[in-house]
């Protein structure tokens, strides 16, 4: 993480130095060393408070909506995965890509520092990786975990060291990097198997959660209209807070729908919850269902095929289908 | 909260709205009409150009105001007037439909049937059966709107 | 807030007999914004529209419901009512209370109430409706037919007779198509070309009618009344200004080996050619890859004896647009070459042909001079075995689901035409099903049978193979229930006709859509034949399907009957229930675009102005001279920038709202 980080900053400057771009989105540590937001870097601003670890999941890509819109060119800096959200925005036209340098960076997978406060590690003063292990100083001393068990949950389903999108890459591409392995749709399944009343009251006791923050709206690359059609009074349907059950239900199964065939899996949703709703999970379905029926789609892997709710066949499956296969009978 | 407890069982007529397309099934729905074939009363339609003008939310709020069920109506596949619309509407459908399944609604209560400008009988038929599948089910209270209910 | 008058029908006894509709109206006149309702018998006869005209009059009234029959049956004719009242006609709604509830209940009460409910929802539906016009667009007074074939010039003859320009662009150096191509044509047995070449010198002479031969379709933009079309013209590397086509060139070429296209391949022409004697426009053209001076730059023969001083090998392509009120496809089709078919030898027996290879064997401008002579060593045949079917009605990947309909026929011709030159010639027809229908057909088909002793086998050929060059045919007779091995000279196979290659990417050039065989689809298949579901593009021969050259006849004239009764309008009215994006909400995504099936979404950068936020960036644009008004993209938007005027999703959800209240 150090060597990439010193790699990086020189890379940065270099960049910075000779004009290629005037600014850099970057990352600086909040309160908490652990609470890493994206920053906004100059040439002026020396990378001084610049931080790259292990919490910098933040996918940046959706910032350069507007970072686009200023002067001059500005860098990005694109884990893997966060290449694919940059590539749909370039697909639908959000980012102006001549106003972009886009810097690929490895990764080795970021941290989710609910599971470490999961594993009773609080009080959290310092964090440092070291090799398969997490080390934190704690109020109560120095405490260490695997780090394979507080690895996000997008990094448990790798999409691979591939970057499918990028300007110039800080480091040459891992030939074959070892994926997460994990089945993403096996939650997906678990909750299809079982009864429509268990399912439901799984949906309720967890939608029921949502206090309408809209943290899940905001930090989402692929809910990037303008003004939602939740804000917008004169959608007819525009609601500041959920005023009962069914809002809290539709605002979330609208918004998974209105990013079925351009969400990316990135899972940025479920990891800005406040209130820890397995959003990720309405999403998943919706890509578990288009795989399924449609044939594999990986959305932001090219910036050319139609998502699958803008394509058709002639052949498609009847919307029958849904009451003859899986789950329950 | 417990929301599919056995309340007495008193008469129930459900409301259902059906979405039709224009130069398909609401002309498959005027030749019902025209056929004097019966379908019950507590069915209404609105008329759509295209079954692909219909939106999701469309769906939802019938639901939210009430609706005990939701039937969208459309050429058949290959048939469209637009050429294409019914075979976005099939995607659409499909997925939303699942959607609400995995959800937990009951997925008898949305429906997709593909009607023709003379198919008069099918529609009738069509009607019949969706009414009796939701008269079955019994009230939408998983989805209902709470502020609805007097 | 709307002032809103609502119209009750009876209908005679068809609505009043099972609704209440003196109640409806009472009922109606407690919905907001109502302010006047009343029930007559007949609303649709010229005393219930005075009725409706003064009410709109009287109460100042902005918006109308009518309970009545469907809105498919009297939508126009209220339309027009309230419009000759002063009032928008898109400010009426039609609750329909006869089709969808009287008719179908037996209920009283039942209906009654049901009638109330559709009246408050087409209320609740017209408090949200606003005015709209239909927009205008100017038609472009010219035509342009894609194909040269007899589709193309028939069509084209057609559109220049009533007086409008026409253009036909073709790929080939010369108009004519596979007509052409052929000897004599059923049900008649005259000559083609005598039939043809007529309309090919018309279509050349014609002064309404522009040749764009040697040329493709590069690009085609706009939408009906106004497409701009760019035409890529391939070099000839002759000057088409100078070139007299005296043919001197084509004589002294001494790259001689090369296959002539026009008599598929069965014999040679040079580098520098004039495809055959007829052709339109007559005019020289140089193959770059065949020609010498080309390839090594020594050479230059034909230049040196073009007194013309036409020979030009440095011309390149060029691009011409121009722009044209509607579009004739008319790209008709090729046959298959059957190489995937091995078990009839064609890749290995030049013997073994195809019909069209046939057809060119029998003609006396073919490399034969007429004379029925086989490829392989110039003899004449005393054997000919026909296999039709050879592709069609298949359901291997190999194959054509379809028929190509024309086979059964020119196969009874040629069988026919071999019978009446040469009689001691034994000629042998496989078939599945004799399909002749159409007028003199079957009596055609009958004579070969029966006038010629045109021998017919019900079965198909399992295998052709070669001895002592003699060629050995395996079939099955399934009639007589038994193996047939016969000996033959030649074998014809009547190969399956499919889309000429090109029209593909023309399609999606056109946003014109395509059935799974990359057939042409008609706007309907019934009713709309020779028009394409886009607005402006219409459909002339094969393009759009298996067609024979009568039937291809009447649709190419049928199109420009359609493009003439298009082009003699100086503006298209829209239909005014067309999409629009709100600028304010637009990401300019492309997602709308993805989805419209005319292609009338555009996507334009400008300055945009949100509550004093300047901001230059990109919003999608709906041209709505060509929207259909489907809505598919209303759908596909996520941020609700996308509406579709007259079902608006706020009217359609408050539709829904008064339905659950």
């Amino acid at each position: 993480m150090r060597e990439i980080r010193e790699l990086l900053v020189k890379k940065i400057n270099e960049l910075l130095e000779n004009g290629t771009v005037n600014r850099v989105i970057g990352w600086k540590a909040g309160d908490f060393c652990y609470d890493v937001t994206p920053a906004v870097y100059t040439k002026e601003d020396n990378l001084c408070d610049f931080l790259f670890d292990g919490f910098c999941g933040a996918n940046q890509s959706k910032y350069l909506i507007n970072e686009t819109k200023e002067e001059g060119k500005v860098l990005v800096l694109l884990k893997p995965c966060d290449s694919y959200s940059f590539n749909q925005l370039i697909k639908e036209h959000r980012i102006d890509k001549e106003k972009v340098y886009a810097l690929g960076i490895p990764c080795s997978g970021m941290l989710d520092i609910n599971k470490m406060k999961e594993q009773g590690i609080t009080g959290i003063l310092n964090i440092t990786e070291d090799g398969d292990k997490v080390k934190a100083e704690t109020l109560y001393g120095t405490k260490e975990c695997d780090r394979k068990d507080v690895l996000l949950e997008r990094c448990l389903c790798c999409k691979g060291s591939k970057h499918v999108a990028y300007d110039e890459l800080l480091v040459p591409e891992a030939e074959e990097k070892e994926l997460g392995g994990a089945d993403r749709f096996s939650k997906v399944a678990e909750l299809e198997a079982m009864t429509p009343q268990e399912r439901f009251d799984f949906w309720r006791t967890e939608l029921s959660k949502c206090i309408r923050c809209n943290a899940c709206r905001n930090v989402c690359p692929a809910c990037s209209c303008r003004t939602c059609v939740f804000d917008n009074a004169a959608s007819g349907v525009a609601a500041k807070v959920n005023a009962d059950t069914f809002e809290e239900n539709m605002f979330h199964i609208i918004r998974a729908w209105h990013v079925a065939g351009r969400c990316t899996d990135c899972g940025e949703c479920s990891r800005v919850c406040p209130q820890n709703i397995p959003l990720q999970l309405l999403n998943r379905k919706f890509i578990k269902d288009m795989n399924e029926l449609y044939g594999e789609f990986q959305a932001g892997e090219d910036s050319e095929t139609k998502g699958p709710l803008t394509a058709f066949t002639k052949e498609d499956a009847e919307p029958g289908i849904i009451y003859t296969r899986g789950g329950d009978r | 909260m417990q929301v599919n407890e056995v309340e007495e069982k008193k008469e129930f007529t459900p409301l259902i709205v059906a979405f039709c397309c224009n130069w398909c099934s609401y002309a498959g729905a005027d030749l019902a009409g025209s056929n004097r074939l019966n379908y019950p009363a507590n069915i209404k339609i609105i008329r759509v150009p295209c079954s692909c003008r219909v939106n999701p939310l469309f769906i939802l709020r019938a639901f939210q105001r009430g609706a005990d069920g939701v039937i969208l109506c459309g050429c058949h596949p290959g048939d469209c007037h637009y050429t294409t619309g019914n075979y976005y509407a099939r995607r659409r459908m499909t997925t939303l439909f699942s959607m609400l399944d995995y959800l937990g609604i009951e997925k008898e209560r949305t429906r997709v049937e593909w009607v023709s400008a003379a198919e008069g009988v099918k529609f009738a038929q069509t009607m019949n059966e969706f009414a009796e599948a939701i008269t079955k089910l019994g009230e939408n209270r998983k989805l209902r709107d709470l502020r609805c209910e007097k | 807030m709307q002032r809103i008058g609502v119209f009750v029908c009876w209908c005679g006894s068809n609505i009043a007999a099972t609704v209440d509709v003196a109640a409806v109206a009472e009922a109606l006149k407690n919905e907001p914004g109502v302010v006047f309702a009343t029930d007559y018998q007949y609303m649709c006869s010229a005393s219930g529209q005075e009725i409706i005209k003064d009410a709109i009059k009287e109460h100042n009234l902005t918006g109308v419901v009518i309970c009545s029959c469907s809105p498919r049956m009297h939508e126009v004719t209220f339309r027009r009512t309230v419009e000759a009242a002063g009032l928008n006609p898109y400010m009426l709604e039609i609750a329909n209370i006869r089709e969808q509830c009287s008719w179908i209940h037996k209920d009283k009460a039942e209906g009654t109430e049901k009638a109330i409910i559709l009246g408050r929802t087409a209320i609740a539906k017209v408090h949200l409706n606003a005015p709209l016009t239909a927009q205008e667009s100017p038609v472009v007074k010219r035509a342009l037919v894609i194909g040269g074939g007899i589709a193309g010039i028939q069509t084209a003859l057609d559109i220049a007779d009533a007086g409008f320009e026409v253009d036909i662009v073709e790929k080939n150096p010369t108009i004519g198509g596979k007509m052409a191509q052929l000897d004599k044509t059923f049900p008649t047995l005259d000559c083609a070309a005598c039939i043809l070449t007529p309309k090919m010198v018309d279509a050349g002479a014609n002064e309404k009618i522009g040749l764009y031969t040697y040329c493709e379709v590069d690009k085609v933009e706009g939408f009906v009344g106004n497409f701009k079309v760019t035409i890529r013209q391939k070099p000839r590397y002759v000057d088409a200004t100078k070139c007299t086509g005296c043919g001197e060139c084509t004589t002294k070429c001494p790259s001689k080996k090369n296959p002539n296209e026009f008599n598929m391949g069965l014999d040679n022409r040079p580098a520098i050619y004039i495809p055959f004697a007829q052709a339109v426009p007559k005019l020289a053209t140089i193959d770059p890859d065949d020609c010498i001076y080309m390839k090594t730059g020594k050479c230059g023969l034909c230049s040196k004896v073009c007194t013309a001083g036409a020979i030009n090998y440095e011309q390149k392509e060029e691009f011409i647009t121009k722009e044209y009120g509607a579009i004739v496809v008319a790209t008709g089709y090729n046959q298959i070459k059957p190489t995937e078919f091995e078990e009839y030898g064609y890749n290995n027996y030049p013997d073994v042909v195809t019909s069209l290879e046939f057809e060119r064997l029998m003609n006396a401008a073919g490399p034969t001079k007429g004379h029925l002579l086989r490829p392989s060593d110039g003899k004449p045949p005393k054997k000919i075995v026909f296999v039709q079917c050879v592709g069609s009605r298949g359901q291997s990947c190999r194959d054509k689901s379809y028929c190509s309909k024309i086979c059964c026929m020119y196969t009874a011709k040629h069988a026919m035409l071999v019978k009446d030159h040469y009689p001691d010639v034994e000629v042998t027809v496989f078939y599945i099903d004799v399909r002749t229908p159409g007028k003199n057909f079957d009596e055609f088909y009958r004579r070969a049978v029966e006038e010629f002793g045109v021998h017919y086998v019900k079965g198909m050929v399992g295998k052709v193979s070669e001895e002592d060059g003699v060629l050995k045919v395996q079939a099955s007779d399934l009639l007589a229930n038994e193996q047939i091995h016969m000996d033959a000279d030649m074998v014809v196979l009547a190969a399956a006709i499919e889309p000429n290659e090109s029209a593909r990417s023309l399609a999606t050039m056109l946003t014109a859509s395509m059935d799974t065989n990359d057939f042409f689809t008609e706007a309907h298949a019934k009713l709309r034949p020779v028009e394409s579901p886009t607005a402006g593009v219409f459909l002339s021969g094969t393009c759009q399907g298996p067609k024979d050259i009568p039937e291809t006849v009447s649709q190419a004239s049928a199109a420009a009957a359609k493009v003439i009764g298009l082009l003699a309008k100086d503006h298209l009215l829209c239909n005014p229930c067309v999409s629009h994006s709100n600028e304010l909400l637009c990401n300019g995504c492309s997602t709308c675009a993805n989805v419209c099936p005319y292609g009338a979404i555009d996507y334009v950068t400008k300055e945009i102005n949100d509550h004093g936020v300047r901001e230059t960036r990109r919003v999608a644009v709906v041209n709505e001279a060509v929207c259909q008004g489907c809505g598919a993209c209303t759908v596909t938007c996520p941020s609700g920038a996308m509406d579709l005027k007259g079902f608006a999703n706020r009217q359609i959800m408050a539709e829904v709202d008064a339905i659950c209240r």
